[in-house]
């Protein structure tokens, strides 16, 4: 009875699961700061069950992301180009498995921050969390967006979001150079293949900053399409 | 001849029990497409549709749906080449009602969105063309009606695209929208009441007798646009907004401004919806009552009967009453990223498009007009996601119901010929 009628002319709306997406991706994200600390003080069977609890929200966000590929067939009239819409969900998708990548990679090789970088390492960390949390919230914004016909203010207000997002992906890029030099008057002393390591964490932590920087820009394409 | 006043009362009966039947089936499916869009974004409940759909269906039917039903009582088919054997034409016009009645039921059961004004028509066309004789349709008329099919949904498509953006403009792009949602609300509602009052006045009650001047009609019309606005807004002033949602980003308070507001374009929707449709189910009941009535003299102006209007509009209230219900309920489960906001626009557009169509006489599907004042609120990036697939199959089902529902009617036809002579 229901294709007699005209509400089967309105598909499911992409937006609200791109956003519960995005979400997820933040929360997954999000353990990484107990899970550097769990790793600080050598609790290794707490930082082992926050890993897990990573790799839980990298799977959710993984059958969210697969369910709205299902949902967004060819024949669909949006207000947004759907390949974008696609393209955009992939970036997202890629910040969780940056983060899961990160906590594995750590713990399996029990990998300790050295004491004097522990600080500079938690700031770091949490400003590339900073980054995801504020992508989060302007693809938070799309339904906002949609409210007001993707124009006007909401479009304004939503560009601002972006390039506050852009200023700090720089803060963790110098971030990330102070780092570096830190460890390298240090490598000395450790371990050559944990150095390896470390040098290979600090780059891919930045990359969450970075992936979340691409997940702004896909949606800047997004509404400059049109 | 002899027929006629031998069975004349048998076939007034039959076509009266075709035709409420019709109205029923009318009342049953059709209106929840008219109803669909308030329920779906939740701007009334089932039983809130419900009831506006009684009252205003009732009333459209009664009050607006008199232009078209003369149009499909007589203006399709040439009524001269029946004044030798009248008969025929109440043959064609019970054949009628039951090819659109049963593939409408047919239709119901597969769940096709089939349109009851395009089998109506289809049929007509059916009988005559080649039941009778092809002369015998007036394709002039027929050209303006399937013209209309196509010029509807596109006008409806662009009046809803610039209702949309004008709401877009004076209220949600702006610093203050819910304050710009109060201000602009009740013209919306205004423009709602002018358009019904209007063409109730100036066309509909001139079928019950009441005749009224242009000028003096446009002052009742505003009149009840004013007070559909005034009540509005002491409605609007009375809501109970979310304080803490009030920020500059958040637009829930503005939609429970657009919902009072749906409530109105649903009124406006279930009065236009009945004053198109009922037509199709009492206007060949209409035609053949007339003959009837005048002894097989096909009159050429003559008022339509008292009761049949009536007896329309409560085959359509009894309808709803019984199967509104399940229907609407179906059709509200599952439903998507429909604001009021977006619902009002294409409610409206559809509304005055279809409004006027009856004034002016114009058979046309109500649901036609409202997919295309979807459609272009969805030009003006209003919502989420579009269907395209089922948009095709909805305009697929009403290019097939046209030969349908005209084979059906020639079958009928050639059966109550051979039955009553």
């Amino acid at each position: 009875m229901a294709r007699n009628s005209i509400l089967g002319v309105f598909a499911k709306s992409p937006i609200k699961p791109l956003e519960k997406h995005i979400r997820i991706v933040a929360k997954c994200c999000n353990q990484l700061v107990p899970f550097f600390a769990a790793c600080a003080e050598q609790d290794w069977s707490t930082a082992g069950k926050i890993r897990t609890k990573i790799s839980k929200f990298e799977q959710d966000a993984d059958k969210l992301k697969r369910q709205l590929r299902l949902e967004l067939p060819g024949g669909l009239f949006m207000p947004v180009d759907r390949a974008d819409l696609l393209e955009l969900l992939t970036q997202q998708d890629k910040i969780a498995n940056k983060a899961k990548d990160i906590a594995g990679r750590v713990f399996g090789r029990k990998l300790v921050i050295p004491e004097i970088l522990q600080t500079s390492f938690v700031e770091y960390v949490a400003r590339n969390i900073d980054a995801i949390e504020k992508a989060a919230d302007a693809i938070n914004e799309l339904d906002d967006l949609l409210e007001t016909g993707f124009r006007g203010r909401e479009v304004e207000l939503v560009e601002k979001m972006i390039n506050q997002l852009d200023s700090i992906e720089d803060d963790t890029d110098s971030m990330q150079i102070k780092l570096r030099s830190d460890l390298l008057a240090i490598e000395n002393d450790l371990k050559p293949v944990d150095v390896m390591f470390l040098y290979q964490i600090i780059d891919w932590v930045g990359g969450l900053a970075d992936l979340a920087e691409r997940v702004g820009a896909r949606l800047e394409i997004l509404l400059a399409r049109k | 001849m002899d027929i006629l006043l031998s069975h004349g009362a048998t076939l007034v009966m039959l076509a009266g029990v075709v035709g409420f039947f019709m109205a029923w089936g009318i009342g049953a499916n059709d209106v929840a497409n008219a109803m669909g869009t308030s329920v779906g974004s939740k701007a009334l409940t089932i039983k809130q549709a419900i009831i506006i759909a009684m009252v205003f269906e009732f009333a459209g039917a009664y009050l607006a749906g008199g232009e078209v039903t003369s149009t499909i009582r007589k203006g399709i088919i040439d009524a001269s080449y029946f004044v030798d054997s009248p008969e025929l034409l109440v043959f064609g016009m019970i054949s009628a009602l039951f090819a659109a009645a049963t593939w409408l039921l047919v239709a119901s059961v597969l769940g096709w969105p089939v349109s009851t004004t395009h089998s109506i028509v289809g049929a007509i066309i059916g009988f005559a063309a080649v039941g009778v004789s092809p002369d015998t349709v007036e394709w002039g008329k027929v050209v303006d009606i399937v013209g209309s099919w196509i010029i509807t949904p596109l006008i409806s498509g662009i009046i809803a695209f610039f209702i949309f953006n004008s709401a877009q403009k004076l209220i949600f792009d702006t610093d203050k929208p819910l304050q710009q949602a109060k201000r602009y609300v009740p013209f919306y509602m205004f423009l709602a009441g002018f358009v019904l009052a209007l063409v109730t006045i100036k066309k509909g009650l001139k079928h019950l007798g009441l005749d009224i001047g242009t000028v003096d009609g446009y002052i009742y019309a505003i009149a009840v646009a004013l007070v559909v606005a005034i009540i509005g807004k002491i409605f609007i002033n009375r809501l109970n907004f979310d304080e803490n949602a009030d920020k500059s980003t958040h637009y829930a308070n503005v939609e429970k401004v657009f919902a009072l507001l749906m409530i109105v374009t649903a009124c406006c929707m279930a009065f236009a919806h009945g004053s198109n449709d009922v037509a199709n189910a009492i206007g060949p009941l209409a035609a053949v009552v007339s003959i009837v009535d005048n002894e097989g003299q096909i009159a050429a102006k003559s008022a339509i009967a008292w009761w049949i209007l009536p007896l329309g509009g409560f085959g359509i209230v009894a309808g709803l009453a019984l199967f509104g219900h399940k229907v609407i309920a179906t059709i509200g489960q599952g439903i998507t990223h429909l604001t009021p906001s977006r619902g009002f626009a294409a409610e409206l557009a559809a509304a005055c498009t279809v409004v006027i169509a009856s004034g002016i006489g114009l058979p046309i599907s109500t649901t036609q007009t409202l997919v295309g004042a979807v459609l272009g609120v969805g030009m003006a990036r209003g919502i989420a996601a579009i269907n395209l697939t089922v948009v095709r199959n909805i305009i697929v089902s009403w290019v097939v119901t046209l030969p349908v529902g005209a084979g059906l009617s020639i079958l009928f036809f050639w059966t109550m010929k051979a039955t009553f002579s």
